[in-house]
């Protein structure tokens, strides 16, 4: 480990945040320390503490929890020892945060200029010249201040812009620490990876210690130089990010690795099962080890303690004695040759609008018989529409959809029976796909009361079969859908479609909303389902990288238009359109991390 | 793999499977339900088994008009020398009944036009929001009065009637409640299936809108008892000699400083049925909210959720 010049800008010491009025803490025993011109990342899936930590740093914590234990030391002084004006002082001028959601943390109804100057006329210390330091802060996140970007209101930028605001904000100050929590999650990749380079330039220029929080470790990889891995409010694996990533010692974190497809080949995917502790109640022992593939008995009784193995921090009884620390091998995939029958969904010419807005142009797509077609595309350029016209959910557009060799009414509402129930649609969102009242047996039960005339016997025997099929199990039958975590409503929602026997199977983004270590076990359900139901599937995503684990085909879209469409392994080994080639240098990609950190190459 | 256990999972499905009375147990359970509750359900008792302890009848005279109170008569006697007490006990319950007929009444009309209206959209929706529109551009008394006077002063219409006043307003909360609720995917869901409109409404929108109902129900039961009350005073409710609260005060108002109990009597009552009622629907309505809001799922799982989806994915 080379010294830096200086010592550390941050250091925590054993921090812990408790629910306030309930036993049970949130985050607990976090000590690490970052040094100027470093970037920490904090790694981990929904609910394993992440943002409570990175709010705890700036001293500050959301309504029902309290910091209850350690210090974090900011140039050598304790903040939480300071009083409320004292933390005033410090947040914004010396510790500066950009949130998850720009557009949700810039005041709508003021000017962009106006947001910046109220935070460096709080802070007068900083600097005399004003307007000075405005124009020069926002030329370093490469916004042109004599565009009149300082006049705008926030809904008149880009996601990516406003995002640049926050990040021209947090710098402003000239701040020792800077937390970034997840500050790139909304924005597509190109984007994302200039936003990137600017935190990383910066960072480097002013000797800024920033933490950088993110459920997506391939993002995390090219960025930071430490990494530490969550889980349920600890600190499971603390090391340089090269070998964390390399060679994973927690099983965690090497199952985190294992789940993250990749754009280079196309490969088994490995979820991680079962679900982590909810907030605020870890169990007895180690945390992990209920989803542990290598777990002993005594690692259900004994709290494991951080274990130092060179410059890395395990926390895991077993780090010592397990011999290999790789990643899984995991299982390359053989290519389904596609056949030469008719396609079982031929989408011509497709046009469509909302309003004055044309959202495709002339859109030609065919679903072969029993294979799987993704359409991929960032943000906007349509796809969810296309998807929704294949339903019938978006019923006015030009073209024609033929299902089996029949043109398809355009609305769901005209369309029979029959035709209704060989595509079934599965949602984006599980948090919202499942009706709140009704238990999972209800839920499934409907498709079948309406398509199939069945003795309620039947349907019973239908649905703990189709339950046992997308692994849940029938007992969850009598659960309602809040009690499920993500994961297993998505399977709920899968285990609906896929009850009424479709033949076209459409999936809008259905990963999208899920942890990465889910969203590996759900792809492969979708995939063991395609196969052993001969379903054909469209598969909708803006991951590149999830198609080379699910798809056979693709169809890359952009604005409203396919750009190129092809066999996976054609497009995404030798993409021909510019637009694909930009699309697949920009993915994240985290085997690039081990040799070196990426320069930027375009 | 896949296994769930957050405890206490067979109470949450019993609370859902009734959800209606679970919603006002819970309220019940809280210090402003418990206060609520009580208030009125001494002002119900009264007004209920009042007529079976009266000491006398409601309609004889026995004693000199507006007489203090006494012994014989604890609350004095009112304009025609009749026992106070006997009257205030025999006076409220058809007033209550026509009240609750009118909220039923107010509320299913106005609820099904609001839920047809957010749902079904276009025409409808104009045909269904311009009418409430234009009834909600007459204030409510003058509105009963004139159907009143144009029928007669029938029990039954006047209980139409304020069941009319009370539509449109449920009409408003409930579309914009099934708004809301009608944009989810479990609803698309279901049309996707082709499934009929009615049944969709019914079926996947209608539990979902407990909540504003208990709500709206409440309200509209307090309003209810002010409009009859009022009305009754106004002399549109059960003909003269029978005793009624709201009548009680127009007819012994002249006698105010006499025996000023035979108007304070009902009036308090009537104050304490509503003061009670509104406090329950206030309580029903924080339970509800805070159902709510540990419904669906824990607050960081959504907005995890809404990380994911970020802003910009179409």
């Amino acid at each position: 480990m080379t010294i830096m010049e200086g010592a550390n800008r941050l250091e925590v010491r054993d921090l812990q945040v408790r629910l306030v009025g309930r036993p049970g803490d949130v985050v607990d025993q976090i000590s690490f320390s970052v040094r100027a011109g470093e970037i920490f990342g904090l790694v981990g899936e929904s609910g394993s503490g992440k943002t409570t930590l990175a709010l705890a740093l700036l001293g500050y914590t959301r309504r029902g929890l309290k910091i209850t234990r350690g210090s974090i030391y900011l140039d050598g002084k304790d903040i939480l020892a300071l009083d409320a004006a004292g933390l005033r002082e410090v947040r914004g001028s010396k510790i500066a945060y950009v949130p998850q959601d720009p557009s949700a943390s810039l005041n709508p109804a003021l000017r962009i200029g106006h947001q910046i100057r109220e935070l460096l006329s709080a802070h007068p210390e900083v600097t005399d010249n004003v307007e000075g330091r405005m124009v020069e802060v926002l030329r370093e996140v490469n916004l042109d201040p004599d565009s009149g970007i300082l006049r705008r209101f926030p809904h008149q930028l880009s996601g990516g812009q406003q995002q640049r605001v926050a990040l021209a904000m947090a710098f402003a100050c000239r701040s020792s620490v800077i937390v970034l929590d997840e500050p790139t999650t909304g924005l597509d990749v190109t984007t994302q990876r200039h936003v990137l380079e600017t935190v990383k330039t910066l960072c480097a220029a002013y000797g800024v210690a920033a933490i950088y929080v993110s459920h997506d470790l391939a993002v995390v990889g090219g960025l930071v130089s430490h990494v530490g891995v969550m889980y349920a409010g600890r600190l499971v694996e603390v090391g340089q990010t090269e070998g964390v990533f390399a060679s994973p010692m927690h099983p965690y974190s090497q199952g985190l690795l294992g789940a993250i497809p990749s754009p280079d080949r196309a490969e088994v995917l490995w979820g991680i099962p079962g679900q982590p502790p909810r907030p605020g109640s870890r169990p007895v022992g180690c945390s992990f080890a209920a989803r542990c593939p290598e777990a002993i008995e005594l690692c259900l009784r004994e709290d494991p303690l951080p274990i130092e193995i060179g410059e890395r921090q395990v926390r895991c009884i077993r780090v010592t004695d397990r011999k290999s620390f790789s990643v899984r091998v995991r299982n390359s995939r053989a290519q389904i040759i596609p056949s030469s029958e008719p396609p079982l969904l031929e989408v011509r010419a497709l046009s469509t609008a909302y309003g004055q807005t044309k959202v495709l142009h002339g859109v030609d797509l065919n679903v072969p018989n029993e294979s799987c077609t993704a359409i991929v595309g960032e943000s906007g350029s349509g796809k969810t529409t296309l998807a929704r016209c294949v339903v019938g959910l978006h019923g006015s557009f030009d073209g024609s959809i033929l299902f089996d060799g029949d043109e398809m009414n355009k609305s769901a509402r005209r369309r029979n029976s029959s035709q209704l129930q060989r595509i079934q649609y599965v949602f984006q969102n599980p948090y919202t796909s499942l009706n709140p009242r009704k238990t999972i047996s209800q839920i499934l039960s409907q498709p079948l009361e309406h398509f199939m005339r069945l003795t309620s016997s039947d349907r019973a025997e239908r649905i703990s079969r189709v339950l046992d099929e997308v692994s849940l199990g029938s007992a969850v039958g009598r659960r309602f859908p809040d009690e499920l975590s993500g994961g297993e409503r998505q399977r709920v929602a899968i285990a609906r479609a896929i009850i009424v026997e479709p033949r076209l199977l459409v999936c809008d983004e259905v990963t999208s909303a899920l942890d990465v270590s889910v969203q590996a076990v759900i792809v492969e359900l979708l995939r063991r389902l395609q196969k052993e139901r001969q379903l054909s599937m469209l598969f909708i995503t803006h991951n590149l990288a999830l198609v080379r684990s699910i798809a056979q085909n693709v169809v890359v879209v952009s604005h409203g238009r396919v750009v190129e469409a092809g066999t996976v392994q054609d497009v995404l080994e030798r993409p021909q359109d510019p637009y694909t080639i930009r699309l697949m240098q920009d993915i994240p990609k985290l085997n690039s991390v081990a040799s070196a950190l990426p320069q930027s190459s375009s | 793999m896949a296994t769930v256990n957050h405890g206490s999972n067979s109470r949450i499905a019993r609370f859902r499977r009734s959800q209606w009375i679970e919603l006002v147990v819970r309220a019940a359970h809280t210090r402003r339900g418990k206060i609520g509750l009580i208030i009125s359900g001494i002002v119900a008792v009264i007004a209920f088994l009042g007529p079976l302890v009266a000491p006398h009848s409601s309609l004889s005279f026995i004693g000199i008009p507006f007489s203090p109170a006494s012994a014989s008569m604890p609350l004095g006697g009112d304009i025609l020398g009749r026992d106070v007490l006997s009257r205030v006990l025999d006076g409220g319950w058809l007033l209550l009944l026509m009240a609750l007929g009118a909220t039923a009444f107010g509320i299913v009309l106005g609820g099904v036009a609001g839920m047809a209206a957010a749902y079904l959209r276009g025409r409808s929706d104009s045909i269904i929001m311009r009418t409430v529109d234009v009834m909600l551009a007459f204030p409510a008394l003058v509105f009963v009065l004139l159907l009143v006077s144009l029928v007669g002063p029938k029990l039954w219409l006047i209980m139409m009637a304020v069941g009319l006043v009370h539509a449109p307003a449920v009409a408003r909360v409930l579309r914009s409640a099934t708004l809301d609720v009608s944009e989810r995917d479990y609803v698309r869901a279901v049309e996707l299936q082709g499934v009929k409109s009615w049944k969709i409404m019914r079926q996947e929108i209608l539990p979902n809108l407990v909540s504003p109902l208990m709500v709206e129900i409440g309200l509209r039961l307090t309003y209810s008892i002010v409009i009859m009350a009022g009305l009754a005073f106004l002399g549109f409710g059960q003909p003269p000699p029978s005793p009624n609260w709201g009548y009680m005060i127009q007819e012994n108002r002249i006698g105010l400083s006499a025996n000023s109990l035979a108007v304070i009597a009902p009036a308090a009552l009537i104050a304490l049925f509503t003061i009670g009622t509104n406090t329950f629907t206030d309580a029903v309505a924080r339970v509800a909210i805070g159902l709510e809001r540990s419904s669906g799922s824990s607050e960081d799982e959504v907005q995890a959720s809404d990380v994911r989806l970020g802003t910009g994915v179409n």
